[in-house]
């Protein structure tokens, strides 16, 4: 398993960056993977993020209709902050694993 | 690996049929591309046209009648005469639709708007428009353009992009 440092915390990732263990996830090293994204965290993005993670906590099947029907953003609202693959940039940057749903 | 040197940049997706499995298996796949962040077109024809026309995009039906993969539910094969009486059809169709509704697949109405607000793209095809007598009215409004397929080819150009026919 590979490691990367975050906010000067080593955590364990997959061969894509995804987080194999969230707990490791601390809210400083959101802005990090962001910034890689090329993404500049807002507070909205961190409420997605947040969102994100209490539904993967649960155990529910993250779907991107989820996200739009959370009240935080719409869909459109979802593809602007985090351009070209929202669910995917969105689970890595909030430390969870690459979702895995077809709608 | 190739996959890695070139992954797929655009799909060009046509929708010929109209049926709730053929429309759905077109906006799965358009909708799955514009989540992976791959440019998406979809050009439906014929009687995937009824995907994008208003009066009958959220009342799609399947066929009961000479589809041998038509299962009752519990598994066992669903007879073709059984097709034939009255409300059968309507029946099983409303069916199929609640069952895609519990596992949370959008209806065909809110699968497009998914698409549009990804920036995916779609078309109506107008030689089938045209056979049909329908006008860009009577389609959804997020339908990008009504074009031939002369059209539709030349959005379809560039490296690294596939047609799939559903």
């Amino acid at each position: 398993m590979a490691q990367k440092i975050y906010a000067g915390v080593p955590v364990d990732v997959n061969e894509e960056g995804y987080f194999t263990n969230p707990a490791q996830w601390t809210r400083e090293m959101a802005g990090e993977i962001a910034a890689a994204e090329g993404i500049t965290l807002t507070d909205q993005h961190y409420a997605i993020l947040d969102f994100l993670r209490e539904r993967h906590a649960r155990g529910e099947t993250l779907t991107i209709r989820s996200v739009g029907n959370s009240g935080i953003v719409d869909i459109k609202g979802f593809y602007g902050l985090f351009p070209g693959a929202p669910m995917k940039k969105a689970a890595k940057v909030a430390g969870i694993p690459k979702p895995a749903s077809c709608v | 690996m190739a996959n890695e040197e070139f992954p797929l940049k655009k799909v060009c997706i046509i929708c010929a049929k109209g049926t709730i499995e053929d429309v759905y298996a077109a906006l799965v796949m358009g909708n799955g591309a514009v989540m992976e962040g791959i440019e998406t077109k979809i050009f439906f024809t014929f009687f995937g046209l009824d995907a994008i026309t208003k009066k009958t995009m959220n009342n799609l039906h399947t066929g009961v009648v000479g589809n041998p993969a038509m299962r009752m539910p519990g598994g066992l094969p669903f007879p073709t005469l059984l097709g034939v009486i009255p409300g059968v059809e309507a029946g099983v169709s409303a069916m199929m639709r609640s069952q895609m509704d519990k596992l949370d697949i959008p209806s065909v109405k809110e699968f497009l708007e998914m698409i549009d607000a990804g920036g995916g793209e779609l078309y109506a095809c107008k030689l089938a428009m045209d056979m049909f007598k329908l006008t860009k009215d009577d389609l959804w409004e997020g339908v990008k353009d009504v074009l031939t397929v002369g059209q539709f080819y030349e959005k379809c150009g560039g490296l690294q992009t596939q047609i799939i026919f559903t």
